[in-house]
């Protein structure tokens, strides 16, 4: 085995380290500290935190990919490796990749969901629904739920049990934990028996070509979350340095920043992306040697369309923050602080950025949820990610053919409908609360 | 006013300027002549020869920004870009690579665009503020907060749904309407009404968030309290009192969108085959017609700035804490 | 509950008015339906209405009911055969030496041959305002201003209209047209390889015509003459052509040799016109038996039948002649009638194929193609194996056609390439692996619904030379086994692949996995399987295929620098003939070595191939000339250069009240024949679109409920808060 972390593997990780490290920083602050328990007294956002958990721990856990080497019975022989990438949910989904049927089948079910032609070995023509191949006899799947059912309620049961261990003999904490427990519950016995089942069945059915829709699903959460996470990376930054500097400084630095941000905001952005997204294709075509694999060459496709969706929505934030410090640099100890004669940068640092955090967390989280969208809308234009990616946008798109056939194909637009509302409904919710509690104009 | 106004709009040809190279250099990275030249002569059989005289014929052959075979001023000026800007600022929008003029195809399609994104408009406007001003009037209740989940669920269902899901009940299996398609006149009205009641509801979610708070920060104001305090009923300082002072915010956020909706929509329109400005672009998008592109991105700017400056214009109009200077 | 149904009462008593009236949902104006019009759709706005630019099927199947070539496919007959339209009888054929003195046409010193055509006198052109001519003889609208152009949108915009004769300078002068660069011609360079002092003229004519326009002159071609086309008289030309080429004939059936009328080219030149989009390339002049009234590209293009139309009969074959070309007697019933049928054509711009096969389901549009979408409600396989129609569809009156397509869609090598190119043993057992292993009868189950056939070779059905049974099956893919053609074994692409150096995939001499690179431009919906089970076919050997998707301009030039090493390309025949095929894998077209201009585009090169091709290419249908082919289909079969992909094969579904709609691959001008019963089209249509109005009466209700129940809480509401109060 190699380890062979693609670039989107590398940053997704070392920003969960960085926000990991800074947050644990930050909770020695009383404040901050007070601020999230806010937060999170509402069983709402308990909730929704615990479901955006578990799609980060998805992405994650579908972010480390590596390759296997090549079984060779010359164990004297240089060793080499196969070029398919596989990640620890590859791993976990193997029998789902292993299992594909030839076809449409319909969730849970034993044959094709279209009839095709046979021709028997007599020379008679048929047109009958064939066999699926990698299912069970669809007579155990009550009992198998049973038993799943039984191990998802064990298992989620026992991990909160833990975390009630480990909580008691600490100070009680006000937060309403019964709304993590429940969703957590929810979710632990839903996944276990979707896997379980998973085994004999396709869960979730299969596509055209008959890929398991479950895997199709899973897979599809790193690139809406990735899409979400590092649109920001790269939003942020630039957002943050170019606003501060723009209220701070004033004079050419504010015209020439405002002159670039309204440039770029009068642009209609889908049409700056699909020009972004072109060109990068052309690029990608004159440097094949970037990448190796497909996996690569659609990872720095997804790269691409992060750096293009971070150029495009840097400005809306870049103009909030730089009216917020216009408006800071006029207060009093701001004043009283250049009038002691500290820096510039010391002013930035100790009284401009902290107070700018609650507007940097709230458009943070519901921008992430416009991202997810977004990804869907530029699949549908075929400006969005590699079609070779799975993502819920590529399974909308080739949905709406398979919305036409007669019988209806619904289950993959269900699929990535249910997937991308739950986590858009959670950002969405959680959002809410955080707009609640930090923006100023709440204060109740 | 009119001092303010000039000034205005000259600040704006800088921009428009920025616009101009921002595109220029994203499509002829793309798309050098030689391309748009074999995509447009198409597949069968093209030669090299066929393409010189295609991209002589369009001025396609000047250098991009600076021109050596010239003297003076016109090493600037004789160049692709001075050559596509000018006339892009006197609206001379070309000859699309199929021989059509923008211009005029333009203005035929900017008819059924208004005709979607107009109504739209206008009915969302006043239901999202009806349903804020219902919400706000049950605030606290069970039904104000059942109905705020409802909007975020809105909210979190791409619009692609929306559009799907409309098509297949409402024109499929109900026969309301029809599937797709568009005609001027009376007759059309059919055409537009699915497209608009999805437009309708699919921003009902975060437009009705939007209105509430609004209305909900004017609620804790004085005026309300002596409103109320004179024994007036609720409905009535809802829309005598309430109403006119949360149409201001309202009024002066939206302004900004107003010239845009001429640029229609770009995935309704295509779904629902209306020959709008927004099926017009996805079509050149796809098409790579570096020109059509061009055009519009140039026009969706200039509507865009054109807001800006309504945006502005209404503020010194309506409020009277914001000075001309 | 007493003020809902207040209100809800009227609205139920006003209920059976609605659905009275014409459906809710019909796409077109009211009672447009029940005119003899026939409605169809196009899937994107033709690019080019220009005869001399067209070459796209979408667009010919509008252009070739308005223009008319010399000759026409007649529309019954199979094998397909060629018959005059504008024409007294078929070009005569004399061969002529270096000289210009006759020979016989068996004579090995023919060094041209010319064509002899004798036009009919009875043909005139739709009224159009360019034939409208003042007293001196000049065109009346050849000098537009500004102000007289004021409120013309459409040609059918001016006030006067006139028609003329058809004459045969009109069709030297399409020539012509074809010659000047600036029109971008995209069968000049082929044509000049034929026609005599074609080069010479072109060359000419193009400065001549550069010069023009820099002036803004109109330029009139009357006064130019290309040396092998010769007008003897008003209905007499000559075309003359080096060597021989038989299947020049094929060339006089299609648009680019339809006559274009001098008046027509110099009124579409003036700058007021173009600026209103008024140009020839959108507003065509012909004889044909339609012509162009409205052009909205984005919307609608409709046609209406010429009133000019000369006379021109439904064809007639007798029964026995019908049954042995397998031509439903159907087709037969309106044998000898006047064509037209069909007044008013609309096609309506319907880019999805969602929406058109619903819109066809409610009798919106009057036939359409089956889609892989639809194919399940459309079609039910009988236990003979024929494609029949469902029952649903049977019992809506709709009935099928279908036929195979002349055309071919494969996975080509690209020959140069240093892995998958090369003629070694090995690089042959490679492709020949790696064909076997490309399972195109699940693609064509899968993809494509059963509406395709596996191709043999590059030759599809109908084609002299493409042979049936064992003969044609391509023994490199297939065996021949109990009568029945049966896809070789993995095993044996296998074994293949490990004679080619890489057993199980991976390379004998590096150690490392095959790793091959395709090249797409698919982004469609479809686009991701379609992927996914390429991937699979190469998995299947062990090879490890990496796709590289990009967008159309980009991929056509990595074909032509040859770049690649694997992707799918088709061809649809220009027309029926082997040559029409085989050309593709001449060596002398290879992209690589003409500059990106040759239709070879996998670089195949085989000089005993490129030979017989030679050979072949000029001959008439013969024994000998079949015998030839079948050398050069099993030399390309064991070279392998491409995976011979499918044919496939149209399936139309035309509704009860159309009638007379044949498939015909070659023939375009198809419109004229058909028929249509627009009454019982109405009742259908009426019958099949019923409002369903449940969904919308609950609604209204939960409304109306909602409101109530609102009102009441809010009355509560005040109630106790004055109460509260006191």
């Amino acid at each position: 085995m190699k380890l062979t972390l693609l670039w989107s593997d590398i940053l997704i990780w070392s920003l969960f380290v960085v926000v990991v490290v800074w947050g644990a920083w930050l909770a020695r602050v009383e404040q901050v500290r007070g601020i999230w328990h806010r937060i999170f007294r509402s069983a709402v956002a308990m909730a929704s935190a615990t479901i955006l958990l578990f799609y980060l721990l998805v992405a994650l856990l579908d972010s480390v990919h590596f390759r296997l080497a090549v079984a060779s019975s010359d164990a004297q022989a240089t060793r080499h490796y196969h070029a398919q990438m596989q990640t620890p949910l590859d791993r976990l989904l193997l029998h789902t990749i292993e299992q594909s049927e030839r076809t449409y089948s319909a969730p849970f079910a034993t044959q094709e969901y279209t009839r095709s032609i046979v021709v028997d070995p007599t020379g008679k023509t048929t047109q009958r629904y064939l066999p699926l191949v990698h299912v069970g006899s669809g007579e155990d799947i009550v009992s198998r739920s049973l038993i799943a059912l039984l191990w998802g309620l064990g298992i989620a049961g026992g991990m909160i049990g833990l975390h009630l261990l480990w909580g008691r003999g600490r100070e009680a904490t006000p937060l309403p934990w019964w709304s993590a427990y429940l969703t957590f519950g929810v979710l632990v016995v839903l996944m276990v028996w979707l896997y379980s089942l998973s085994h004999s069945y396709h869960v979730f059915g299969t596509d055209k070509v008959g890929g398991d829709i479950f895997y199709q699903s899973l897979k599809s959460i790193r690139t809406g979350v990735l899409i979400g996470v590092l649109t920001t990376l790269i939003m942020l930054p630039l957002a943050l340095i170019l606003g501060v500097s723009a209220g701070l400084f004033g004079g050419w630095v504010d015209d020439a920043i405002q002159y670039l941000y309204t440039t770029l905001s009068s642009i209609p952005s889908v049409l700056l992306i699909a020009g972004g997204v072109l060109v990068m294709g052309v690029m990608m075509d004159n440097n094949p040697q970037w990448f190796e694999t497909t996996q690569e060459r659609s990872d720095l496709r997804l790269l691409f369309l992060v750096g293009i969706l971070g150029l495009t929505s840097w400005t809306g934030l870049c103009r909030l923050i730089r009216a917020e410090t216009l408006k800071l640099s006029q207060l009093d100890f701001v004043t009283a602080a250049k009038a002691f004669g500290v820096g510039r940068w010391g002013i930035m640092r100790r009284h401009i950025i902290p107070n700018l955090m609650h507007i940097i967390l709230i458009s943070v989280v519901l921008d992430f949820s416009g991202l997810v969208l977004t990804e869907a809308l530029l699949s549908y234009v075929g400006v969005g990610v590699d079609p070779t990616m799975y993502s819920w946008g590529n399974m909308i798109n080739q949905a709406r053919l398979e919305m036409a056939q007669e019988p209806m194909v619904w289950w993959s637009l269900l699929c990535a409908f249910v997937f991308m509302f739950l986590l858009v409904l959670s950002a969405n919710l959680f959002s809410d609360r955080v707009q609640k509690v930090l923006d100023p104009r709440n204060k109740v | 006013m009119i001092g303010y106004i000039i000034r205005r709009i000259l600040y704006a040809i800088p921009i428009l300027i920025g616009v101009n190279l921002i595109t220029f250099i994203l499509f002829f990275m793309i798309n050098s002549p030689d391309d748009m030249a074999r995509a447009q002569l198409g597949a069968k059989q093209v030669t090299p020869e066929l393409i010189a005289s295609w991209k002589a014929e369009r001025g396609y052959d000047r250098p991009l920004f600076f021109n050596e075979t010239v003297e003076g001023i016109a090493q600037v000026g004789d160049t692709l870009f001075v050559q596509e800007s000018l006339k892009l600022f006197l609206f001379e929008f070309g000859l699309s690579d199929s021989h059509r003029d923008i211009g005029a195809d333009i203005q035929r399609r900017m008819a059924p665009s208004l005709a979607i994104a107009l109504p739209t408009f206008l009915i969302a406007l006043l239901t999202n503020i009806s349903l804020a001003l219902l919400l706000v009037l049950f605030r606290g209740s069970v039904f104000d907060t059942t109905m705020m989940v409802v909007a975020v669920m809105i909210m979190s269902i791409s619009g692609l749904f929306y559009i799907i899901i409309g098509q297949l009940l409402l024109s499929k299996l109900w026969h309301w309407v029809p599937i797709s398609g568009y005609q001027s006149g009376w007759e059309g009205v059919k055409f537009v009404l699915l497209p608009i009641l999805i437009g309708v509801v699919a921003g009902i979610g975060s437009g009705v968030r939007w209105y509430r708070s609004i209305f909900l920060e004017q609620i804790h104001q004085d005026y309300i309290r002596t409103a109320r305090a004179k024994g007036l009923s609720e409905l009535r300082v809802l829309f005598w009192h309430l109403l006119p002072n949360g149409m201001l915010p309202i009024l002066t956020g939206v302004v900004v969108v107003i010239p845009s909706l001429f640029m229609g929509s770009l995935v309704m329109e295509s779904f629902f085959g209306i020959p709008g400005l927004g099926s017009y672009t996805i079509d050149a998008i796809n098409a790579q017609d570096f020109a059509i592109v061009k055009a519009m991105v140039f026009l969706g700017s200039v509507l865009y700035i054109v807001g800006l400056i309504l945006t502005d214009i209404s503020y010194t109009l309506f409020d009277p804490r914001v000075s001309l200077s | 509950m007493g003020i809902v149904i207040r209100l809800l009462l009227p609205l139920l008593v006003l209920l059976p008015l609605f659905v009275e009236a014409t459906p809710w949902n019909s796409p077109y104006p009211k009672g447009e339906t029940a005119d003899n019009t026939l409605f169809s759709a196009f899937s994107s706005p033709p690019k080019h209405l220009d005869p001399l630019l067209s070459y796209s099927s979408n667009e010919w199947a509008i252009l070739s009911q308005i223009y008319e070539p010399p000759l026409q496919y007649h529309y019954l007959k199979r094998p397909y055969t060629l018959e005059p339209l504008t024409l007294t009888e078929m070009p005569r054929i004399t061969y002529l030496d270096a000289h210009g003195k006759q020979v016989d046409a068996n004579s090995s010193a023919v060094a041209f041959s010319e064509y002899h055509l004798e036009l009919r006198s009875d043909i005139y052109y739709q009224n159009h305002p360019a034939f409208v001519k003042d007293t001196t003889g000049q065109l009346r609208y050849g000098h537009l201003s500004v102000e007289a152009l004021e409120g013309i949108e459409s040609v059918e915009d001016f006030a006067q209209m006139a028609t003329r004769r058809l004459v045969a300078e009109d069709y030297a002068y399409a020539i012509k047209r074809m010659a000047v660069r600036q029109n971008h011609s995209p069968i000049l360079d082929s044509m000049q390889a034929y026609i005599v002092g074609l080069e010479r003229f072109s060359e000419a004519i193009t400065q001549i015509a550069h010069a023009k326009r820099a002036l803004g002159e109109v330029l009139d071609l009357r006064g130019y003459a290309i040396e092998g086309v010769k007008v003897e008289d008003e209905r007499h030309l000559s075309v003359r052509i080096k060597g021989r080429y038989p299947q020049f004939l094929y060339w006089l059936s299609m648009n680019f040799f339809a006559p274009i009328p001098w008046e027509a080219d110099c009124f579409y030149q003036q700058a007021g016109l173009i600026a209103k989009n008024l140009t020839l390339d959108s507003w065509p002049v012909g004889t044909g038996a339609y012509y162009l009234v409205t052009h909205n590209p984005s919307q609608t293009l409709r046609l209406r039948a010429n009133p000019n139309f000369h006379s021109a009969y439904y064809p007639t074959l007798t029964p026995q002649e019908a049954e042995q070309m397998g031509i439903p007697t159907t087709m037969l019933t309106d044998g000898g009638k006047r064509l037209p049928f069909i007044q008013e054509v609309v096609y309506t711009l319907e880019k999805e194929r969602i929406p058109l096969w619903s819109k066809f389901l409610q009798g919106y549009y009057d036939a359409s193609a089956v889609s892989a979408e639809s194919f399940n409600q459309a079609v039910s396989i009988s236990a003979s194996g024929r494609m029949g129609l469902s029952a649903s569809m049977r019992q809506q009156g709709i009935t099928l056609k279908s036929a195979i397509e002349p055309s071919i869609f494969y996975l080509a090598f690209n020959m140069a390439d240093p892995v998958v190119g090369g003629y070694t043993p090995q690089a042959r057992k490679l492709r020949q692996a790696i064909s076997i292993a490309q399972d195109q009868e699940e693609y064509i189950s899968i993809f494509m619904n059963e509406r395709g056939i596996p191709a043999q070779g590059p030759l599809p059905a109908g084609i002299f030379g493409h042979l049936a049974g064992k003969e044609g099956t391509n023994p490199i893919v297939y065996r021949w086994e109990g009568g029945r053609r049966v896809r070789r074994t993995l095993e044996e692409a296998k074994r293949l692949l490990a004679e080619a150096g890489y057993p199980e995939g991976i390379s004998a001499k590096s150690g490392k996995p095959l790793t091959l690179y395709y090249d797409t431009t698919s982004t469609g919906a479809d686009g991701r399987a379609l992927m996914d089970w390429r991937r699979k076919q190469f998995a299947k050997l062990g090879i490890v295929l990496v796709i590289r998707t990009s967008d159309y301009n980009r991929f056509q030039e990595k074909v032509r620098q040859g770049t690649t090493q694997l992707f799918s390309w088709g061809w649809n025949a220009d027309y029926p003939d082997p040559e029409n095929f085989l050309f593709l894998l001449y060596g002398g077209n290879a992209t690589i070595d003409t500059n990106g201009t040759g239709i070879n585009s996998s670089n195949y090169k085989n000089p005993q191939f490129d030979r017989l091709f030679e050979q072949m290419k000029r001959m008439p249908n013969s024994p000998k000339r079949l015998a030839i082919i079948r050398q050069m289909l099993d030399i390309v079969r064991a070279d392998a250069p491409w995976v011979w992909g499918v044919h496939p094969k149209s399936l139309t579904l035309t509704h009860r009240w159309y009638h007379n709609l044949l498939p015909h691959a070659m023939a375009n001008n198809t419109l004229k024949y058909r028929r249509i019963d627009a009454s019982l089209r109405v009742t259908k249509q009426t019958e099949w679109n019923p409002p369903v109005l449940l969904p919308l009466l609950l609604l209204l209700l939960v409304v109306l409920l909602g409101l109530r129940w609102l009102y009441r809480s809010y009355e509560k509401r005040e109630q106790s808060t004055l109460q509260g109060d006191h």
